[in-house]
């Protein structure tokens, strides 16, 4: 019985490390291979060793797919193909393929200079991980061997983000990554066809929220920041480098474009210069304002927003600062915030989720008086907001991408158990779709029933054509043929070709029967009369005297004879041919009830 | 000869088509002679299908008379027998359709042949072509109802053709010929007539998509047409919703609008449950759950159908607003709920805590329906659509829906003013627009007045004047909403000075809108004081000015107001009236005198009367004619006085006034150049004084342009009188002509030309001439063969004779008659600082004005710049430079790009807006100049301009290029 078989390493009933094989007709593909950030040791990457003991890993799979360049999906990259050794090939889209190796620098950085940990992947492992990677665009559809395939689709979530179809034969899996079914200020809608794939993989971070429309927040946020400045207050933005940093700025840009608004916006550096500088080249996978527009002005070439220098948060006046990181735990973002958290002018805006323990979750959760390093303590005068800027789908977005997909059964990841039980149940009663959610290194089997494809002669299948009416073409149908099956392939010929084909000669099978008639007179003339009747009955079938005395219909033969005992009786052989059994039955059951009496 | 032999063609096809079908091809062949042979020796030329392909396509380049379509078709029919190759036939077959839709010429006779080949061809794509031209000849013979009946059964024959190009056409035919019932006098033909919604139906499920389009949109065809489609369809076409294919969903939803449409208050059973309920609410459902598909051509077709389901019930009208939020699987409240509970419990929008918007119950798990079949959300998810074209179609419909529904307005008004901010600016001013249709029936709360508000700091114009031409019509609630408004408008008055009328007007409507709303404001606006004389403002100020707007026309339906008034507010109260009287009321102030309040409602009855004098006084013309010449030129002085004044006084007279006064000007400039002494004095003596009579001749031709392209609402009748005043000026013109110059020869020329409008003149306006008794023209015509004839000098001599003898022609008043005006609003014209530029280069000049009463100011609006040394320049603007508020007002915002070398001053250039005309676009074609061989140049060129408005100077100083 053929099957697939998905088992998740990682971001199995948990967010981060995401990391499933995924065992299709005899394939076996790595859907993206990323680390955790709640863990400091071994766990944050996905277990290989499960994939083998023993021996490189490029002889088990046969290729890793990447969906998006964040690092809970692709973290662990230079870690598996060159610390644990792997040399297939690593697809992933063009955007990602560009700013997957800034970030990776970035975190190796952090892990190997700040925290000074040994034994961790190198520049060079980086750099060489790279290689391997082969770039795919959007809806291309690649052929990774003869048999397997796959085909990217837009994801939304952030820049280069992709959903993959991975197919083989008439098998497929769709991995969704992460995906965002509202579009937001520079990013599209996640959007799939209807490919009705075997198991639909998909995240299920908010399986339990169904979200408030974007724009209320949009013009929340607009809204404060515009009456802080107006105030001549300074806003502090904490964010991330990458993504929702790039949208905030977007909508500042826009709205400062829009109102006329003339006072400065900075962007603290770093890595998001380079980043940005990607941005504006991958114009294509930005959302449709964007890609409309930046003919006459790249969008991500702002006007507004200038960069940072350590010097400006002293200046008087209002601004806003969009700084890193985004939870206020360390670097340039608290630096700023120690400076302006007095004036009850300012305010800080967090426009994520802050993990516990961090500067941003405890002026979060209303703590007015921090201490900070060195005993000292800060009164935290600022206001504070929060605002959540989020790229990923909502409980009804998820159904709505199962619904456009339409697979036969759902497999959910990258969420919480908990959560995830609401939403399998969910999918299961609306879209009479069975789900599963394993946990990590819990195997799911799913049996399939592979179409197999069968090729027919066109001699064939137009002469079948021609019997039959075409709109009930959907119903299946009876056909005559023979069935061949040679060298692993199949094919339906008409009975001749495969009797050429296979040098065989063509047994002829003949049905006879006799019929008892009373009729005294001649022989011929019973023939007659047996023709005339005929004649009168099938009106549509070709009925034919010939000269021996014989009649025909169509193929069906009849003869007349008189057996020499009974002259009142005349015996009348019929016969018929195997294909012709339908009329040759219904021709003797006509002629035993008997000749209508002759208008003598 | 052609015509002989056509005809003769024609009568051996009928005699020999009549009694059988087969032979007629056969004998058709002795009937090679016709017009067309040109074509069919082409054809017997060809030596391969190529070169006959050649051959047909420049044939078809050239249009067929109705006459000779006979003919052509029987060639190409006879080489269509005899052709192998099916690209030729194909293109035969598309030139019979194309030329069976020759105006004046009946297709039937080529039905049958058409039939007969069609069922011999074997190639699907010219039988689908071949079906195409069927279809021609059955949509050009509507009437005939057993042709109609045949065609069917030809289609039904060929429906099922493994060729899905053939089912297309198959389908297409019956939906446009088929039809449901049959006459009940066709009964013979019964079998024929089949029920054809069946049939299309049946091919809903048909293995191709573009087939199950075409049957869907033949069905919608058939309803088109007015045959009433069966309710059966309903479930089919609920069935196609899920179709793979986008043009089959697309095509579907349609149909189930149309028939939510048919039957609306029809039953239908909810799957899965035994409820029931009406089709146009399960209608209305299902395509909801389209607003949600994956193809962005789908959801703008379901949020546009949406808002034309006005039937539907207001329970499933305002869940489509309706998206349960949850989080973590507790209900939470949506930022506009929260919003409206701040509000109701008396506390400012503060949203300042973190979990401000903590989920508060439970939700029961068993209860939350992810995928509500319902509307549930369908505008929430087309409003947050990716696509714009979505948002704007869901905007639409939910203006359409409002419209209809008051209380589904009042709840719509949240996600409205959400889309004030969207990234398009598109969509931005759908939504505000929408806003001010439904604005009736809304009022706004004080939190939504305060986000509209903030869309009036938006940089784009376009914008903040909709912004304001929403807050005309707006219902606000408070006094604070008003406070509000009122600060908001003046920071827009500030940041962007422009505005200023605009805003003005704003507050005009808000003052007179909500007089109680703006008492209690009154003394903190105007910052009187109980005791305290505070200090006068500046009558100058815009913002001092606006607020006077709005106090003062509150005023108007509040007495009690103006006792709270201090002294300089009454003396800036009569400066106001008498500056801009159309934004500050007349007022009933206390203790003075109302000129305008005696005046104001005797205005109204005042209009018969002026109307009246306005009759009597053109009627007093008409009797010119008996008149000494001294009496006619002092009568018609009068009038025109007295019309002017007229037109003044009374705006909607203007139009009339003016017109008729411009063509009395005219008839009075023609009798003062006739007085001249001139004409009883030898000619060449007088050389000097005729500078009068030119003149005047000059000055009639300008007016009479004036009149005939400045004005809207001049019909045929004006037109003539126009062209023939025109003429007389034309007349005196040569007359002046000749008898100032010397020698014969530019005379010739003048002449003739001459003869050729009086020529062209008739020709235009034959039907016309019967008005024109005892005129110019009347005689002039009797005498054109006498004038053909005669020498230069004897013709200049009659002209005179009989432009003295002539008649003064009564012009007939056109019902509604409007004069062209135009107004620059900027540049203003006051700036005492030049606009510096480096010469050589280019400054752009932005233009804004106001046009009424223009047709057509796309192509006929131009912009004039005058240099200091006379150099003229004209600018055409841009088509979408030009907006359309409202009917019969045009807006012109453009910029003018000026150049110009170097100056040593700053000197002022003019800037002025011109109607172009052109005088041969408006006659009628004439016969001769048919045949579409028209160049479009000739309908756009430009023969001269009107100048139409007062002209604006504008200072610039360029600069010398720095070396």
């Amino acid at each position: 019985m053929p099957e697939i078989r998905v088992t998740p390493l990682g971001a199995g009933q948990d967010v981060g490390r995401s990391c499933i094989l995924v065992s299709i007709a005899g394939k076996n593909v790595m859907l993206d291979c990323g680390m955790h950030m709640g863990f400091n040791d071994d766990r944050r990457f996905p277990d290989f060793s499960y994939i083998t003991q023993n021996g490189r890993l490029t002889d088990f799979l046969d290729c890793v797919i990447i969906s998006h360049f964040h690092l809970d999906h692709c973290g662990a990259l230079p870690y598996f193909s060159e610390m644990v050794g792997y040399d297939g090939p690593i697809y992933m889209t063009h955007p990602t393929q560009a700013i997957c190796p800034i970030l990776l620098e970035d975190y190796r950085k952090i892990a190997v200079d700040k925290k000074g940990e040994a034994n961790f992947f190198t520049s060079q492992m980086i750099k060489d991980c790279m290689k391997k990677v082969v770039a795919v665009h959007l809806h291309q559809t690649v052929q990774v061997d003869d048999e397997l395939e796959i085909k990217a689709y837009y994801a939304g979530h952030v820049l280069g983000a992709a959903m993959f179809q991975i197919k083989v034969g008439s098998e497929s899996v769709v991995y969704t990554g992460d995906y965002n079914m509202t579009p937001d200020r520079h990013l599209g809608a996640a959007w799939i066809d209807k490919c009705r794939p075997n198991l639909l993989i998909t995240e299920s971070t908010y399986a339990t929220t169904i979200r408030d429309s974007k724009r209320c927040r949009e013009r929340d946020f607009l809204k404060k920041v515009h009456e802080t400045v107006e105030r001549g207050g300074k806003v502090l933005i904490p964010v991330f480098a990458l993504g929702r940093a790039q949208e905030l700025c977007i909508l500042l840009e826009t709205f400062w474009e829009r109102m006329n608004l003339k006072v400065p916006i900075y962007f603290s550096t770093g890595l998001t210069e380079k980043a940005n500088h990607y941005y504006k080249l991958f114009i294509p996978w930005t959302n449709q304002k964007i890609r409309k527009t930046f003919v006459q002005r790249n969008m991500f070439e702002f006007k507004h927003i200038k960069a940072f220098d350590r010097a400006f948060a002293d200046n008087p006046g209002p601004m806003v600062v969009f700084a890193t990181p985004g939870m206020l735990h360390a670097g340039q973002s608290l630096q700023i915030f120690r400076k302006w958290a007095g004036n009850e002018k300012n305010m800080v805006i967090m426009p994520g989720y802050c993990v516990q323990g961090t500067v941003g979750h405890k002026i979060l959760s209303g703590q007015r008086k921090l201490e900070m390093e060195g005993r000292q303590v800060l009164e935290v005068k600022m206001q504070v907001e929060y605002m959540s800027f989020s790229a990923h789908a909502d409980a009804k977005g998820i159904m709505q991408l199962v619904g456009q997909a339409e697979p036969e059964s759902v497999l959910l990841v990258h969420g919480e158990a908990k959560k995830m039980e609401f939403l399998k149940q969910k999918i299961e009663q609306e879209l009479r779709v069975s789900c599963y959610m394993p946990a990590n290194g819990e195997t799911v089997t799913l049996p399939t029933s592979p179409s197999i494809p069968v090729g027919i002669s066109l001699g064939l299948l137009k002469r079948e054509m021609a019997q039959g009416l075409l709109p009930e073409a959907k119903k299946p149908r009876l056909l005559h043929g023979t069935l061949i099956m040679k060298d692993s392939n199949f094919r339906l010929v008409s009975s001749e070709q495969a009797l050429k084909e296979l040098g065989l000669a063509e047994h002829q099978l003949r049905f006879t029967c006799r019929v008892h008639l009373h009729d005294t007179r001649k022989e011929q003339e019973t023939a007659l009369r047996v023709y005339s009747h005929l004649k009168s009955v099938l009106k549509d079938h070709c009925v034919q005297h010939l000269p021996d005395g014989s009649v025909t219909v169509e193929s069906v033969l009849l003869q007349a004879a008189a057996p020499s005992e009974d002259p009142g009786t005349k015996v009348l052989l019929v016969s018929w041919t195997y294909q012709d059994e339908e009329l040759g039955s219904f021709l003797t059951s006509l002629l035993k009830k008997g000749l209508p009496q002759a208008p003598s | 000869m052609a015509a002989h032999l056509k005809k003769r063609v024609y009568e051996e096809f009928t005699k020999v088509v009549q009694p059988q079908e087969e032979i007629a091809t056969k004998k058709l062949r002795l009937t090679k002679p016709s017009k067309s042979a040109a074509l069919h020796i082409d054809l017997c030329k060809a030596t391969s299908p190529a070169d006959a392909l050649q051959y047909l396509l420049q044939f078809a380049r050239k249009p067929v008379e109705a006459e000779s379509v006979e003919g052509v078709v029987r060639i190409l029919l006879e080489h269509y027998y005899k052709e192998n190759d099916p690209s030729v036939r194909l293109k035969i077959a598309s030139l019979l359709g194309l030329l069976s839709k020759t105006a004046g010429f009946s297709p039937d006779c080529i039905m049958d042949d058409a039939i007969n080949i069609l069922q011999n061809e074997k190639s699907h794509q010219v039988l689908a072509q071949l079906l195409d031209t069927l279809l021609a000849i059955g949509t050009k013979l509507p009437e005939n109802q057993a042709i109609q009946m045949r065609l069917v059964d030809v289609a039904c024959k060929h429906l099922t053709d493994t060729s899905h190009g053939v089912r297309n056409k198959c389908l297409q035919l019956l939906g446009n010929l088929g039809s449901l019932e049959k006459s009940v006098t066709k009964d013979a033909e019964g079998l024929a007539a089949r029920d054809v919604q069946k049939i299309i139906g049946d091919y809903f499920s048909d293995q191709d998509p573009r087939v199950r389009t075409a049957a869907i949109k033949a069905m919608l065809q058939l309803h088109e047409r007015g045959l009433k489609l069966h309710q059966t369809i309903y479930n089919q076409a609920c069935k196609l919703l899920s179709d793979d294919y986008e043009q089959v969903r697309s095509a579907a939803v349609q149909l189930i609008w149309v028939v939510s449409q048919l039957y609306p208050e029809s039953i239908v059973p909810i799957p899965s449950s035994n409820e029931e309920i009406r089709l146009v609410d399960d209608a209305f459902g299902k395509i909801c759950h389209m607003v949600s598909d994956g193809s962005w051509v789908v959801r703008v077709q379901a949020a546009k159908l949406l808002g034309s389901m006005e039937q539907v019930s207001s329970h499933f009208l305002e869940q489509t607003l309706d998206k349960k939020l949850m989080s973590d699987l507790r209900r939470k409240r949506t930022a506009h709920e929260r919003a409206k509970e701040l509000y109701s419990s008396g506390e400012f929008s503060s949203g300042r805590k973190w979990g401000d918007d903590a989920p508060k119950e439970e939700v029961d798990t068993g209860a939350v329906n992810l995928i509500e079949s319902g509307a549930c959300g369908a505008f929430v998810h087309g409003l947050e659509d990716e696509m714009y074209e979505v948002r704007i179609a869901a905007v639409e419909a939910l203006c359409m829906l409002a419209q209809s529904s008051p209380s589904f307005a009042e709840k719509c008004l949240d996600f409205l003013v959400d889309m004030f901010n969207d990234e398009i600016e598109e969509v931005r001013l759908q939504s505000i627009h929408t806003m001010r249709k439904i604005s009736n029936n809304i009022t706004l709360r004080e939190d939504q007045l305060d986000t509209v508000l903030a869309v009036l700091e938006d940089s784009s114009r376009d914008i903040r004047e909709a912004l304001h031409e929403l807050l005309c019509c707006t219902n606000v609630s408070t006094k604070e909403g008003i406070h509000l408004a009122l600060v908001e408008l003046l920071k827009n008055l500030t940041k962007y000075p422009t505005d200023r009328d605009s805003i003005w007007k704003c507050l005009k409507f808000l003052g007179s809108r909500h007089p109680t709303l703006v008492l209690p404001l009154v003394p903190e606006l105007l910052s009187t004081h109980p005791f305290f004389d505070t200090a006068e403002p500046d009558m100058d100020d815009p913002a001092y000015i606006a607020v006077l707007v709005l106090i003062f026309n509150a005023a108007k339906t509040c007495p009690t107001m103006p006792a709270l008034f201090s002294d300089h507010t009454f003396r800036h109260y009569a400066y106001l009236r008498d500056s801009l009287s159309h934004l500050v009321p007349a007022l009933r102030l206390p203790g003075r005198k109302l000129v305008s309040s005696a005046v104001s409602p005797s205005i109204i009855p005042q209009e018969d009367p002026s109307q009246q004098f306005l009759q009597q006084s053109l009627e007093r013309v008409y009797s010119l004619q008996h008149l000494d010449p001294q009496g006619a030129q002092e009568l018609l002085e009068f009038t025109i006085r007295d019309l002017q004044r007229l037109g003044e006084l009374q705006s909607e007279l203007a139009g009339v006034a003016d017109f008729s006064a411009t063509y009395l000007r005219c008839q009075l400039l023609l009798i003062k150049a006739l007085q001249e002494k001139l004409w009883n004095v030898a000619a060449p003596l007088y050389l000097k004084q005729s500078d009068l009579a030119s003149a005047a001749a000059k000055q009639i031709m300008e007016e009479t342009y004036k009149m005939e392209f400045m004005y809207s609402g001049v019909e045929n009748k004006q037109v003539v009188i126009i062209h023939h005043m025109r003429l007389q000026a034309k007349a005196l013109q040569l007359i002046v002509t000749a008898r100032t110059t010397r020698g014969l020869d530019p005379l010739f020329g003048m002449c003739e030309k001459f003869l050729q409008e009086v020529d062209f003149f008739q020709r235009y306006f034959i039907a016309d001439l019967p008005h024109l008794q005892d005129s110019f023209v009347d005689k002039l015509l009797d005498l054109m063969p006498r004038l053909m004839t005669s020498k230069p000098a004897e013709v200049v001599k009659i002209l005179q004779t009989m432009l003295r003898q002539s008649a003064f022609l009564h012009l007939p008043l056109p019902e509604q008659i409007h004069k062209a005006s135009a107004t620059i609003i900027e540049p203003a014209g006051e700036s005492d600082n030049p606009l510096r530029f480096t010469s050589g280069l280019v400054v752009a000049l932005d233009v804004d004005a106001t046009l009424e009463h223009v047709q057509d100011p796309q192509n006929t609006v131009k912009v004039q710049v005058l240099y200091p040394d006379g150099q003229a320049q004209m600018i055409h603007p841009k088509p979408a430079d030009f907006r359309n508020p409202g009917p019969g007002r045009h807006r012109l915002i453009t910029q003018v790009y000026l150049s110009h070398t170097a100056w040593t001053e700053a000197c002022q250039v003019e800037v002025r807006l011109l109607l172009a005309y052109n005088s041969s676009a408006r006659i009628p074609k004439c016969p001769w100049m048919e045949g579409g061989e028209m160049s479009p140049q000739v309908e756009t060129s430009i023969e001269g301009t009107i100048p139409f408005s007062k002209p604006v100077k504008v200072y610039i100083m360029p600069k010398p290029a720095r070396r």
